[in-house]
């Protein structure tokens, strides 16, 4: 088995199962599970796209 | 008019108690072998099936990525983290050792990305077990 993933998409896939963990694991309710697992997932992505862009710069 | 005097010392935070049952046991170290095992022991099905999910895709697509799996070979202290973080896993863990996957060296970025996912794999389990003995001892829903 071997799987290959592009930086973003992986970046994604990780976001994607920690948000759910952290969502299940952080809040009690099932709202306020999905909405943190939702914060999270958020938060993960967009922090992939300032560290891109923050990146990006640098190298200008 | 004088202030009341309070003594301090009296100001005991009324915490309640939560009994250590044979389950608040028995249901992390489930969860810790088997991800999500201890809230499906728990009867919190959904959740279960959930982290269960996750924590298995993640390991897999670790392997996937030819990530690396420590052994506990007690040497550099960042291959002992590494290997706290893969035991993590449970049942997971000792499969992939006994069947010798992730017997590689990293060798491009794909593959610190595998092992990143492996390690994180084994800490989200450590969290879902520490979740299901805090259902388990009813400080959580």
């Amino acid at each position: 088995m071997n799987i290959n993933l592009s930086h973003f998409s992986a970046a994604v896939v990780f976001a994607l199962f920690t948000s759910i963990v952290f969502g299940i694991t952080q809040r009690n309710s099932t709202k306020e599970q999905v909405q943190y697992g939702l914060y999270c997932f958020a938060m993960f992505v967009g922090g992939v796209f300032v560290a891109g862009w923050v990146m990006a710069l640098i190298r200008r | 008019m004088a202030k009341p005097i309070i003594d301090k010392s009296k100001l005991v935070a009324t915490e309640p108690e939560y009994p250590l049952t044979t389950m608040a046991v028995v249901a992390p170290i489930v969860a810790w072998l088997i991800p999500g095992g201890g809230h499906i022991l728990l009867r919190r099905y959904g959740r279960g099936i959930l982290l269960l999910i996750s924590v298995v895709a993640m390991f897999l697509i670790g392997l996937g990525m030819q990530g690396r799996i420590y052994q506990p070979n007690g040497g550099d202290i960042l291959d002992i983290l590494g290997f706290i973080g893969d035991v993590g896993s449970g049942a997971l863990y000792f499969l992939a050792r006994i069947m010798d996957w992730g017997n590689v060296m990293a060798a491009n970025a794909a593959a610190d990305y595998g092992k990143t996912f492996l390690i994180v794999a084994g800490l989200l389990n450590f969290i879902a077990a520490a979740d299901a003995h805090h259902i388990a001892l009813g400080k959580k829903p």
